[in-house]
């Protein structure tokens, strides 16, 4: 995958160049993530979108240098964080990278808080170690981010331990502890995805809130399209390691430029569509990232594949207007 | 968390009464009348008056639920009875021995924690190295060596290196520390290996799950320094189960005890059980293996008293 | 724990991750742990010397010599005798039966019942599970010894009354292990399906809950193994165990081991080494099983 760079678009606060990570395991080498570029501007929000296993989720921990080592590794691409080439820093110099100027938000509220710990305890601690702040300004700092993320009483809450609080005011905490050290880019890994249908939004908007109110520049990752048009700028649609399409998400929403976008856009079921109508799924299984096939990864479950497909990978072409997108074809039926 | 240990508490209760039960049924159980084994001994006929005395005595013409009634009575009051072997109240013997076990079983457990738990966390941080291994065999090796053996092979190296043998006599600490120590050291050694290797394997594998966790993944995430993830993070999980089995498995003290004390002639209640078994004192044997379970419940309610304490998803429901 | 559904008829039943060549399995464990490999070795050394007793051991164990007491390791007896002037070689290989024999039987029983017992506890729940964790709180009431030691002294020695006084301590245990993993099948909803297809108790329990809680019964059979072998040791030295003149090693240890032990150490030496090397060797193989069959902990 080559490099692509909008020349209306300076240079963001990251920049993802031809990433690619691999798990080398004993069934074989897992391509999770095999080239995939992107950037994210200061203080904007971009999607990264894709069913589960597409390596959006890996991505992200490429990026923060957290992944799994054995078996994961990063063999390429470089990782530049304003200005600076992430994986070109020593341990210590990462260390203090995580946590302060790029913090991460996880999916499992229940699990990523450690049982045994005050949530006071696990708000300080960053800001002990990044903000070298003494105890008590911790704690009063702290209180002052529960309140931004709307937990009640947060004296007392500093006090509690994570079983005491539910799974949507867990996450919260989770998105105070990010957002503790003023961060310039968060990652959020499906924030949402283990929450309660009527929580997710909350949450959602706070993040959106919070990230516009303090300047952050977000990374959403996220299977769910609806999520994608409300809170993101831009998208970038990944399947089986590769980003396959990207641009404004108001752009792709209604003008998607690749069959595995369209297909999704189309399996969502609407409200405003009559309630006969059969949903429309997309074919086939995800592909085994150990075995891909030759040409277009998209290509066995795409009902616009041709030879052409089968025989080379396509190249990343510019649609138009920061619109990319990696298919053959040159233009696909308008969405429903 | 106050509900959850009363509820502990009294379930105690029928535990203990089933172990009082369960201990006068076995000791019924022998084959042959007591009163004929008593006076085995002392050939020729003995008058089915003495015998019956003798039964008399002992309470045994009585039925069974009244000699069990009996019993618990008595020993609710403390009294538990007199040794048929030595003449001398049952209470009397522990009380001398008592001293003599408890030292050894508390510095061996005070060794075993210290060496198992720095030693289990070391092989879990670097697991699969040589260190580890080393570890690993370590532990395995004190799990499988008899802790007698341990205690032969000592004596034996003691004899053959030094040409020197610990003392005989039991001298309280604080009567004469040195050879309190010098006779004690070895036992205590020998039990505690053993001791400590479980330990070292429980959290071995403890801290490896709990490595395994995301709320670790979280505190790499937040960039905290490695040795304060440890600590703070993963150790306050890890040990938690380390805790409680630490008093569950107890039965490994109690058992080195038991072989130990005999190889050293060491004259504490492991040894006392064994004598009386070996002298069919059924009063004795009976009191020591009552005593023992009841101390054992009582370390397992402690165990489930301390976990509750320490996990504030128990302790703060 | 992996859930297991039920096969296709006629299709054969294999749990998922067990390979389905067991040769190639057998190779690639040794290969990925090969301390776990050397116990399963030394496992299979101590069977065949059991089985084989009668072939390669030079003298019989039994057989007392007045006139070559307490010889030290030689050319005739390369392990020396002991003080009946018995051949102590001889006594170890025989010994290596009477501890299998021991062994084998004891955590076989031990954990076979006590496996059964924890399955139906977990399967049927209720008042039966309530009684029966009572009962089994009460046996564990007693370290494993101390029971051990009281039905010795209840039923006299002999090999027979070492097994099952062995036995008798192992089965709460098993009970208790086999019980909770039972119960994290039990309460997977596809059980619930499968009650809802109208399968028997007996049904359910044999062909979905018991596969799944082969691993777990696998690994308590090894690690019994070894305790077993300990405590027979124990009970043998303490002289409530096989008595005179079988050859035990726990009985070696016994007495004139001790009183001789500044003269003739390796009447103390061999047998006490042969324990830990059985006792070690079945550990080893034991943790590598478990390390094989629980993938979560393995190296990441």
């Amino acid at each position: 995958m080559k490099e692509f760079q909008s020349r209306n678009r300076p240079p963001g606060i990251l920049e993802v160049k031809d990433l690619k990570t691999y798990f080398f395991t004993p069934g074989g080498v897992v391509k999770a993530v095999d080239g995939v570029s992107f950037d994210v501007q200061e203080g904007e929000t971009v999607a990264l979108v894709g069913e589960s296993g597409c390596g959006k989720s890996v991505s992200a921990l490429s990026i923060l240098q957290l992944v799994p080592n054995p078996p994961g590794k990063i063999v390429n691409g470089r990782i530049i964080f304003q200005g600076r080439d992430l994986r070109g820093l020593g341990g210590e110099e990462m260390r203090k990278v995580r946590g302060k100027e790029i913090a991460m938000v996880f999916q499992e509220p229940m699990t990523c808080l450690n049982p045994v710990l005050t949530i006071g305890r696990q708000l300080t601690e960053t800001m002990e170690e990044h903000l070298n702040l003494r105890l008590a300004e911790a704690e009063s700092r702290s209180v002052e981010f529960l309140k931004l993320v709307g937990i009640p009483d947060p004296p007392k809450r500093l006090r509690q331990y994570p079983h005491q609080f539910s799974g949507g005011m867990r996450q919260r905490v989770m998105i105070a502890m990010a957002l503790s050290c003023n961060p310039r880019l968060i990652l959020a890994d499906e924030p949402t995805t283990a929450l309660d249908v009527t929580i997710q939004a909350q949450i959602l908007e706070l993040l959106k809130r919070s990230t516009r109110e303090m300047k952050v520049a977000m990374i959403l990752i996220t299977h769910n399209l609806g999520v994608v048009a409300r809170y993101a700028d831009r998208v970038n649609v990944m399947y089986a390691g590769k980003v396959v399409e990207s641009g404004f998400s108001r752009e792709i929403y209604h003008q998607p430029g690749h069959p595995y976008t369209l297909g999704l856009l189309h399996s969502v079921p609407r409200l405003d569509e009559p309630r006969k109508a059969k949903l429309d799924p997309i074919e086939g299984q995800p592909p085994d990232l150990a075995n891909l096939p030759r040409g277009c990864s998209f290509r066995p479950r795409c009902r616009f594949a041709d030879d052409l497909c089968a025989r080379e990978t396509p190249p990343f072409r510019d649609l138009g207007g920061d619109h990319f997108s990696s298919c053959w074809r040159e233009e696909l039926p308008r969405r429903r | 968390m106050a509900q959850y240990l009363i509820k502990r508490l009294l379930l105690m209760i029928p535990t203990l009464l089933g172990v009082g039960i369960l201990i006068f049924l076995l000791m019924r159980v022998v084959p042959g009348d007591i009163a004929e084994i008593r006076h085995a001994g002392e050939g020729s006929k003995i008058s089915q008056e003495v015998l019956q005395k003798e039964r008399e005595l002992l309470g045994l013409d009585k039925p069974l639920w009244h000699q069990f009634g009996v019993w618990i009575w008595d020993v609710l009051r403390g009294d538990f009875g007199v040794s048929m072997w030595t003449g001398r109240p049952v209470l009397y013997e522990i009380s001398i021995r008592f001293q003599l076990s408890l030292q050894v079983a508390l510095m061996a457990t005070f060794l075993a924690v210290l060496l198992g738990i720095p030693l289990g966390t070391v092989a879990a941080l670097k697991q699969d190295t040589w260190v580890d291994y080393l570890i690993r065999v370590f532990s395995i090796a004190g799990l499988a060596t008899p802790s007698f053996w341990l205690g032969i092979i000592m004596i034996l190296g003691l004899l053959v290196i030094f040409g020197w043998l610990p003392p005989m006599e039991y001298a309280p600490i604080w009567e004469d520390p040195w050879a309190n120590f010098t006779q004690l050291i070895w036992p205590i050694l020998a039990v505690g290996y053993r001791y400590s290797a479980m330990i070292m394997r429980m959290t071995r594998s403890s801290v490896l799950e709990v490595l395994r966790e995301d709320y670790i993944r979280t505190a790499h995430a937040k960039g905290l320094r490695e040795k304060l993830i440890l600590v703070r993070h993963a150790l306050k999980n890890a040990l938690l189960p380390v805790v409680s089995v630490i008093s569950l498995e107890l039965a490994f003290l109690i058992g080195g005890l038991v072989v130990t004390e005999q190889v050293f002639n060491l004259n504490g209640l492991g040894r006392l059980l064994v004598q009386a078994i070996e002298q069919r004192d059924y009063t004795l044997t009976q009191s020591l293996v009552l005593l023992t379970a009841v101390f054992f419940v009582l370390m397992n309610f402690i165990a489930d008293l301390l976990f509750a304490w320490l996990d504030p998803r128990v302790r703060y429901k | 724990m992996e859930a297991h559904l039920e096969p296709a008829p006629g299709k054969k039943e294999e749990p998922r991750g067990r390979p389905r060549h067991w040769p190639r399995g057998v190779l690639r464990f040794c290969r990925q742990r090969p301390l776990g490999a050397v116990g399963g070795g030394v496992f299979l050394i101590m069977v065949l010397t059991a089985l084989l007793a009668d072939f390669i051991s030079p003298y019989n164990p039994l057989q007392t010599n007045y006139g070559a007491m307490l010889l030290p390791p030689g050319g005739q007896h390369w392990m020396g005798t002991d003080a009946f002037g018995r051949d102590i070689l001889s006594r170890i290989i025989y010994g290596a039966r009477t501890a299998l024999l021991v062994g084998f039987s004891a955590s076989f029983f031990g954990a076979t019942l006590g496996a059964l017992i924890g399955v139906i506890c977990a399967y049927f729940g209720g008042k039966t599970d309530v009684v029966i964790q009572r009962l089994i709180e009460i046996l564990l009431s007693f370290p494993m010894i101390v029971l051990a030691l009281a039905m010795m002294a209840v039923l006299g020695t002999g090999l027979l009354n070492v097994i099952v006084a062995i036995t008798i301590p192992l089965v709460p245990r098993s009970a208790q292990v086999i019980r909770s993993s039972a119960l994290s099948i039990r309460n997977l909803p596809y059980v619930d399906a499968a009650r809802a297809c109208g399968f028997t108790h007996s049904r359910i329990m044999f062909r979905h809950i018991l596969p799944n809680v082969v691993a777990p019964y696998l690994i308590l059979l090894t690690a019994y193994l070894g305790g077993a072998i300990l405590t027979e040791a124990s009970l043998s030295f303490l002289g409530v165990g096989v008595a005179e003149p079988t050859p035990a090693w726990g009985l070696m240890l016994k007495g004139a081991a001790v009183t001789f032990a500044e003269t003739a150490p390796w009447m103390a030496i061999f047998p006490g080494l042969s324990i830990s090397a059985a006792v070690f060797a079945f550990n080893i193989f034991g943790d590598s099983l478990r390390d094989e069959l629980d993938p979560k902990l393995r190296t990441q």
